[in-house]
């Protein structure tokens, strides 16, 4: 059932990495395996966390509703479950379900006889959130300093703790953080731009391939990096945004207190310039 | 599996400089050369580089708001070369102050350098989207790349040219400068009470890391299905083949969707152009329309609950009607 045409000759048993066969099966268009299962066990109780936190917090206004993480004074210790113990609950359901979820992905990698890199780039967005709720908190000692689950909150958690350094921009690690960003929505404009206009030619064309989004790229910018190449960078700029993101906020309270503009000061003190 | 990943090319041939012809009348190309640190993780081949007339006007134009740009801070620390590399960073080129409203000619000290440096850039940009339209129609492709471009122009005369127009001033547009336009941006956030209340700056940021997910979804898809080669997307398109259904029953048995070769570059092309879209939108509503982002959410309902600090607010709540909201 749901199935493309082309798509029973791929519904073959194996390659899992564990649970064997017993989990080895579709559901409609899903894939199962033991990791759907645990991905399914650790996003539903997390979920319903949420909703329980809703209907004892002040709204159900989707956009107000916040699950606050425990206050300072808990430090790294369990809270009570109506005092940000829910808050620590639904993160390690979160962590447990993001898993999970690489994990099903690494199996059906394999099932495709694809290499790893999805699993991997997305390892890359876990680590982000895993450095947000649980590295940063451990090394300043508090769960509090975790953002919050709300919509509206979790962004007056990055202003607050943004203003706490001074001025976020001048963060070093997020200057570079922010500049692979843009730079990837800029290249993503522009690969699918050019398959798009190879795809999709001037009237009465023929459709082009990579001779001509190579010859596009090199007559106007002077230089193509090619089919290949293009997926390599744009794989390279989404991955690097996210791991400099991580980077810019664990060090800022673990390793930098102070305001972020002053931490220049050392380019201005260098010796050279006397 | 794990021995190949597909990170570099291994093997590199070498042959004649690959081009495909231009319409009778264009100009000739210039260079083409091969390198092969280049080869190892893109093409080869650097050029052949169209430059055109265009191209020329455009480069010239961009070479002269540089050059203001880079004199301008050059002479603000009185010409010292050492102090001028000690303090790039800091140094900018401000537009011209508040009370010159729009005053198309200000003193040059006083923004007159900020608005010719910036009428040559525009010219500059603009020209250079005109040679990327021209140069799609050349090779008789679509001209995506350039409406694409067109967007990200838009975002930029958003901050430049429409805003501060209909504000009345041109002191309200983004200085030149490194740390100038990031206490810009963080100025002008605080001033309209946080843009993180900005409906449209929310949508702008959820476009721009949505674009990092979506490339690093399909980069990831494409590199791990390479030995397929789904790298040939055109290709696959107008007659898909393993790779690509490879590719699309990833993500339909991991979230019971997928694209298709061509879809997947048009989920592309509408996160990164609406990126900026919606990024201009929500610039051109600040300070015309909207006052204070934060008291714009109260009114809407959206801003969380704050806990009690026991301090009076000093905003005028009264302003929208409403004091029950802070206590």
């Amino acid at each position: 059932m749901a199935m493309y045409n082309f798509e029973q000759k791929y519904r073959v048993r194996g390659g899992t990495l564990l649970g064997g066969d017993l989990f080895d099966f579709w559901i409609g268009p899903f894939y199962v395996g033991l990791f759907g299962v645990s991905t399914i066990f650790f996003a539903a109780l997390g979920t319903l966390l949420i909703v329980y936190g809703a209907a004892i917090g002040p709204t159900w206004n989707i956009w107000q509703i916040d699950i606050a993480p425990p206050d300072i004074k808990y430090g790294l210790a369990l809270a009570p479950l109506k005092q940000g113990g829910l808050w620590q609950i639904i993160t390690i359901c979160a962590t447990g379900a993001f898993i999970s979820w690489a994990l099903r992905q690494a199996e059906i990698s394999r099932k495709l006889g694809m290499t790893y890199h999805v699993p991997i780039a997305y390892s890359f967005a876990v680590l982000a959130y895993v450095t947000l709720v649980i590295i940063r908190p451990i090394l300043m000692g508090a769960w509090g300093v975790g953002f919050p689950y709300g919509i509206l909150a979790h962004l007056d958690w990055v202003s607050n703790t943004g203003y706490q350094y001074l001025h976020f921009h001048y963060n070093p690690a997020h200057m570079i953080a922010i500049s692979f960003f843009f730079t990837n929505a800029l290249i993503l404009a522009m690969h699918g731009g050019a398959i798009l206009s190879a795809a999709n030619p001037q009237k009465g064309q023929p459709v082009k391939f990579g001779e001509h989004e190579n010859a596009f790229f090199r007559d106007t910018i002077g230089y193509s990096i090619g089919t290949l190449g293009i997926h390599r960078l744009g794989l390279f700029c989404a991955l690097s945004a996210a791991f400099w993101s991580a980077v810019c906020i664990v060090i800022s309270g673990p390793f930098w207190t102070q305001g972020w503009p002053s931490w220049w000061n050392w380019w201005l003190q260098l010796p050279i310039w006397r | 599996m794990a021995e190949y990943q597909n990170i570099f090319t291994r093997i590199q041939p070498r042959g004649p400089i690959q081009t495909v012809p231009l319409p009778h009348g264009d100009d000739t190309r210039l260079g083409g050369i091969h390198s092969h640190l280049f080869g190892v993780i893109g093409d080869a081949q650097i050029g052949p580089f169209y430059l055109g007339r265009l191209g020329l006007a455009s480069l010239i134009c961009g070479f002269i708001a540089f050059e203001i740009i880079g004199l301008n801070m050059l002479a603000s620390v009185n010409w010292n070369f050492v102090q001028f590399i000690r303090q790039l960073p800091w140094l900018g080129l401000e537009p011209p102050p508040p009370s010159l409203g729009l005053t198309l000619f200000p003193p040059m000290n006083e923004g007159g350098w900020w608005l010719l440096a910036g009428f040559f850039l525009t010219t500059s940009i603009l020209l250079w989207w005109v040679r990327m339209y021209r140069r799609a129609v050349a090779l008789g492709m679509g001209t995506h790349v350039a409406w694409a471009f067109a967007s990200a122009i838009w975002l930029y005369l958003v901050l430049g040219f429409i805003r501060p127009i209909l504000m009345g001033s041109w002191g309200e547009a983004v200085p030149f400068g490194i740390f100038p336009h990031l206490d810009w941006t963080a100025s002008f956030s605080l001033r309209y009470g946080n843009l993180f209340y900005n409906p449209f700056h929310m949508l702008s940021i959820a476009f721009l890391y949505g674009s990092a997910v979506l490339f690093a979804m399909h980069a990831a898809t494409v590199l791990a299905t390479g030995r397929y080669g789904a790298e040939r997307e055109v290709e696959q398109i107008v007659h898909r083949g393993t790779a690509f259904e490879r590719g699309m029953l990833f993500w339909r048995w991991t979230m019971g969707f997928n694209a298709t070769a061509e879809s997947i570059h048009r989920w592309a092309w509408w996160f990164a152009v609406l990126t900026t879209l919606t990024g201009g939108i929500g610039i051109l509503l600040t300070g015309t329309a909207v006052d204070n982002w934060y008291l714009w959410g109260m009114k809407h309902h959206i801003v969380a609950p704050y806990p009690h600090m026991g301090v009076p607010d000093p905003g005028p709540l009264s302003a929208i009607g409403g004091t029950g909201a802070v206590k």
